[in-house]
């Protein structure tokens, strides 16, 4: 009896989990297959299948639209900011876990304090910053504003994993006479590759799909991030739904199959950030 | 150079550029933000001191109080809603994934891949399926003899369907926070719970429920945080001034009206925006800070 009960329960758990999947996957099939679509068609027949799947709506949004100029300018923001917050944020907090010196405890703290400031609200100084020092409407501008946004994280993250490491592996190094900066580069660093990812993703994922910052600092259509050049496109194109259909699908892709790949470290690290 | 010297200089290398970052980026905006708020402005700088007046007109004069208030109480009621319906589908999915039946990795990866997509995006597809004409959700309502509303054009549906959208995008991100919690809860004391004769209903009401509370304190707080900074979808959805007739009008979105201009009209002005910003900054700070406290004791006596 029991068994049976325990049978019909886990029944019901995986029908709800079934129509969840559904509820979170049908839309974005129908994104999907609505991309291979005519406008008649979309309007006509919204459920069925596409009558064939060219890629001509496709075609029209990669060679009439500047989105591969979206594309460019969204991964290049992304991996320099990335790069920026991963070498200054590990700099940092290796200093703050390896070694004493005064103040820094007060360092630490400021960098955690930046945890809890939400940017977006100091958007009028930092535009008013950026202007000063001429660079509103640069990609460099919006590196630097992601860079400061992500360092408070890594160096949370970095900090609290460095610290964990072994002091002898360090004091050996030293005694064969390699300097501070061998010794953090080809021994240490390499052991903290697992929380360089965590910290990697964690910042990646906002910087990719942010708006906000783009809205408000870039003016000048070549340097438009993607979802920023997103909302161009959908304005121009705003009676073809079969080419907006398209693009929403182009510009979910990228970011759709790495997460496919490395979903785990994705909700990692993205959980993980929150779970401070 | 001595050892000790040089030591001291590699250290101060270490922590020198992202010092610098976070003085320019993000310590020198926020202190700037306070000081500004206390400023008219024109055009981009600050031109005389006006004590509280900005602060007086976004609070209680016309036409900014009527406006800052009806802001207010759309993210109040933007947050209630998600904490009640979007967390609460998230507590029961977290729940379904613990009992890690088969396919429950799949569910995961399922439940969190709208997460990870940019809000524009959401928000256009959604837009296009909520088209009152040709989207997705009236056609398929057409199916049954419904004529549905045109959703994102009408006042009573438009804010409603906004934080639909935000649940459809963000659901997974609780859901895998209380399942992260959840997982910590020992074996033991669960096996001993059911060995006692609690059914699944008691166990997730009485014995999970009290044991994720710090879970929840994170979801609560991520929930209130997001909430009172929604812009993207709304911008994405309902355009810069909250249509139809500001029915969707956040504060996010009022803020970056007032200090950045309409679309429009193309004024900009700093000082209300400033205001605005400082406001809604001790806002978040303070109530973060009380829900945090409350909360952390409710997890101690769990």
């Amino acid at each position: 009896m029991v068994e049976r009960g325990e049978r019909a329960k886990h029944g019901l758990i995986q029908l709800l989990l079934a129509i969840n999947a559904v509820v979170m996957l049908y839309p974005l099939v129908v994104m999907v297959l609505s991309a291979f679509k005519s406008n008649a068609e979309l309007f006509a027949s919204p459920f069925a299948l596409p009558e064939s799947f060219a890629f001509t709506n496709a075609a029209r949004v990669w060679n009439e639209t500047s989105f591969v100029r979206y594309l460019l300018n969204s991964t290049l923001v992304t991996a320099a900011a990335i790069a920026g917050i991963l070498v200054f944020g590990t700099m940092a907090a290796y200093a703050i876990a390896r070694y004493p010196f005064p103040g820094r405890s007060a360092v630490f703290l400021f960098f955690l304090s930046g945890l809890m400031v939400p940017l977006k609200l100091a958007i009028i100084p930092l535009f008013i910053q950026l202007g000063a020092m001429g660079l509103i409407d640069t990609r460099a501008g919006l590196v630097l504003v992601y860079i400061a946004m992500g360092l408070p994280s890594a160096v949370f993250i970095m900090t609290g994993f460095l610290r964990t490491l072994p002091g002898e592996l360090e004091e050996s190094a030293r005694i064969e006479g390699a300097s501070e900066a061998r010794v953090m580069l080809s021994i240490m660093l390499p052991l903290a590759r697992p929380a360089l990812v965590i910290t990697g993703i964690q910042n990646a994922v906002p910087i990719w799909n942010d708006f906000f910052f783009p809205l408000v600092f870039i003016t000048t259509d070549a340097l438009k991030t993607l979802p920023q050049g997103l909302t161009v496109f959908m304005g121009e194109y705003n009676t073809d739904w079969g080419v907006l259909f398209a693009g929403l699908t182009l510009a979910a892709l990228p970011i759709t199959l790495v997460y496919i790949v490395l979903s785990r470290q994705f909700i990692a690290g993205m959980t993980q950030g929150a779970i401070k | 150079m001595t050892a000790a010297r040089r030591r001291a200089v590699w250290i101060a290398f270490l922590l020198a550029p992202a010092l610098v970052v976070m003085t320019l980026f993000v310590a020198w905006p926020l202190l700037a933000a306070f000081r500004y708020a206390f400023y008219g402005f024109n055009g981009l700088a600050a031109a005389q001191f006006v004590g509280l007046q900005n602060f007086r007109e976004v609070l209680t004069e016309a036409p900014f109080a009527a406006w800052t208030w009806r802001a207010f109480q759309h993210n109040v009621i933007v947050f209630t809603v998600l904490m009640v319906a979007q967390n609460g589908l998230a507590y029961l999915i977290a729940f379904a994934l613990l009992k890690t039946l088969p396919g429950h990795r799949v569910h995961q990866v399922i439940v969190f891949l709208p997460v990870v997509l940019s809000a524009v995006i959401v928000g256009f597809l959604w837009k296009l399926f909520l088209h009152p004409l040709f989207g997705l959700v009236n056609q398929a309502l057409l199916l049954v003899g419904i004529h549905g509303p045109p959703w994102l054009g009408d006042e009573s549906t438009a804010l409603g369907s906004i934080i639909f959208t935000n649940a459809w995008h963000w659901m997974g991100f609780p859901a895998l926070i209380f399942l992260a919690g959840m997982q910590r809860i020992s074996r033991e004391t669960l096996e001993a719970a059911r060995i006692d004769g609690a059914t699944d209903r008691v166990l997730m009401t009485r014995i999970i429920w009290p044991l994720v509370a710090p879970s929840t304190t994170i979801v609560v707080i991520l929930t209130f945080i997001g909430s009172f900074n929604w812009f993207e979808l709304p911008y994405v959805m309902a355009g810069l001034s909250g249509s139809p007739g500001g029915a969707t009008d956040v504060l996010g979105l009022y803020f970056y009206r007032t200090a950045f201009g309409n679309v429009s009209s193309g004024l900009q002005d700093f000082g209300h925006g400033s205001a605005l910003a400082v406001l809604m900054f001790v806002f978040i700070a303070v109530v973060s800070a009380l829900a945090l406290r409350v909360l952390r004791r409710r997890e101690i006596e769990a």
